[in-house]
C-alpha cells in the first residue's frame, strides 16, 4: 500500500503520513461500521484523500495537479471504494530505492526503511550508528528522490539487468551485515533472506535473483552450528544436525530452478 | 522537471581525436541541441579563455584562468525538459564528452515557485 502511495506522490514522507493517518481512520471507524468489501482500495483512497488535502494546505497542490492528474490511467477511480484490488508497486518500490544516484549506504538504509518496513532506530542499531546519523541518511536521501526526479518504477529492458544487480547487491549487503553478527536474535540476516523472497515472488524467472535467495538460505542455515559463543566454528567442525535441513533444501529447489531458467 | 546538463572534459581529449571523429561528435552535439527535450543550452570556449573574478573587501579582483585547477575542465552545458532523473541520464549518456573520458554532472534546476 505504501508503495502504491509513494509511487503516486513521489514524496515518501507524504506517503507514510497519509497512510498513517488513513490506519487510524480505519482503526476508528471499522469497529462501528465492519470493514468495507475492499479494505485495501478503501486505505489506499483515503490515505490519497488525505495526502491531497495536505498538499491544499501547503499551497503546493497547484504545482503538483499536473503531476497528478497524469498518472489516471492507474487509478481505476477516486470514488470506487469496492474497485480492484490495489496493485503491488514493491518492485518499482525496491527499484526507486536501489537507484545509482543514490549513496550506496542511501540505498541500504532505504530499502530496509520502505520495504523491510524497519524503524529508523532499528536500521541505526543493525549499523551501529547513531539514530540521528541515520535519521538525516534517510532525509537526505528522499529529499533526493523528490529534488531529482528519482524514478519509481521497474527500469526498461536495456537497464535491467545492470539496476537489478544493484538491488542485489544491497539485499546481500544486508545480509552479510548481519551474518557475521554473533547475536542470534539479529534479524539482519532474515531481513535480507525476506526481502529476497519479496524480489524473487515478483521476478521469479530471474536466475540470480533465485541464486541470490538460495545463496542466503544456505549460509543462514548454518546459523545455529556457526558460533560457539561469541568464538567462530569452522565449517569442518560443525554439527550439521544443528543445521536447517528445511533452508538447505530450499535453497536446492531454488537452484535447481535458476539452472532451467539460464537455459 | 528541468535539469542541466554541466559537461565536463578531459583535457586534450578532442584534440587526441582525429578530424572525422571530432566532426562526427560535433553534429552529435548538434543533433542534441536540436531534441525538443533539450530548451537551451551553450557550448563554451577553452579554460585558456576564462577569467575568474572575485570580490573581497569591495575590491574586485580580476586573474586569468578558470576558478580552479581541476582535472576535468567544464565546457558546456545543456537544459533539458524531462520527467525524471532517467530520461535525462538518456539524454546525458549521448554527450560525446563522457565517453571520451570527460563526465556529465546531472542537476535539477531550481524552479520558481517549486
Amino acid at each position: 500500500m505504501l508503495a502504491c502511495l509513494i509511487g503516486y506522490f513521489g514524496d515518501f514522507d507524504l506517503a507514510e503520513e497519509a497512510a498513517a493517518e488513513a490506519f487510524a481512520v480505519a482503526a476508528q471507524r471499522w469497529p462501528g461500521t465492519g470493514m468495507p468489501d475492499n479494505p485495501g482500495a478503501w486505505l489506499v483512497t483515503t490515505a490519497r484523500h488525505r495526502a491531497i488535502d495536505r498538499l491544499r494546505r501547503d499551497r503546493v497542490l497547484a504545482a503538483k495537479l499536473p503531476l497528478l492528474t497524469e498518472r489516471e490511467p492507474h487509478d481505476s477511480g477516486e470514488d470506487a471504494m469496492d474497485g480492484p484490488p490495489i496493485p503491488d508497486e514493491r518492485l518499482e518500490l525496491v527499484f526507486m530505492c536501489c537507484h545509482p544516484a543514490l549513496a550506496l549506504e542511501a540505498q541500504v538504509a532505504l530499502t530496509l526503511r520502505a520495504v523491510a518496513g524497519l524503524t529508523t532506530e532499528e536500521i541505526a542499531r543493525a549499523f551501529l550508528v547513531p539514530a540521528e546519523t541515520m535519521k538525516r541518511r534517510l532525509t537526505r536521501a528522499k529529499s533526493k528522490i523528490k529534488v531529482a526526479g528519482i524514478p519509481f518504477g521497474v527500469p526498461a529492458a536495456s537497464q535491467l539487468p545492470e539496476r537489478l544487480a544493484a538491488v542485489l547487491a544491497v539485499v546481500y549487503l544486508i545480509f552479510n551485515e548481519g551474518y557475521s553478527d554473533a547475536n542470534a536474535e539479529n534479524s539482519l540476516a532474515a531481513e535480507a533472506i525476506r526481502l529476497g523472497r519479496v524480489v524473487a515472488a515478483l521476478l521469479p524467472a530471474e536466475p540470480e535473483v533465485l541464486g541470490l535467495l538460495a545463496l542466503m538460505l544456505l549460509h543462514d542455515a548454518r546459523r545455529e552450528a556457526r558460533f560457539d559463543g561469541q568464538d567462530l566454528v569452522l565449517l569442518p567442525d560443525q554439527d550439521q544436525s544443528r543445521w536447517d535441513w528445511r533452508q538447505i533444501t530450499e535453497a536446492r529447489d531454488l537452484l535447481a530452478r535458476a539452472w532451467s531458467a539460464r537455459a | 522537471m528541468q535539469y542541466a546538463l554541466l559537461i565536463y572534459s578531459k583535457p586534450g581529449a578532442a584534440e587526441a581525436l582525429d578530424a572525422d571523429e571530432r566532426e562526427a561528435n560535433h553534429r552529435e552535439y548538434m543533433d542534441i541541441k536540436k531534441m525538443p527535450a533539450v530548451v537551451g543550452g551553450a557550448s563554451l570556449h577553452p579554460v585558456e579563455t576564462a577569467t575568474t573574478v572575485r570580490v573581497q573587501d569591495g575590491k574586485t579582483l580580476v586573474t586569468d584562468g578558470p576558478f580552479a585547477d581541476t582535472k576535468e575542465v567544464f565546457g558546456g552545458f545543456y537544459l533539458v525538459e524531462a520527467d525524471d532523473l532517467d530520461q535525462a541520464t538518456e539524454i546525458a549518456a549521448r554527450i560525446p564528452a563522457a565517453r571520451i573520458g570527460g563526465s556529465v554532472e546531472i542537476r535539477p534546476v531550481v524552479v520558481d515557485g517549486a
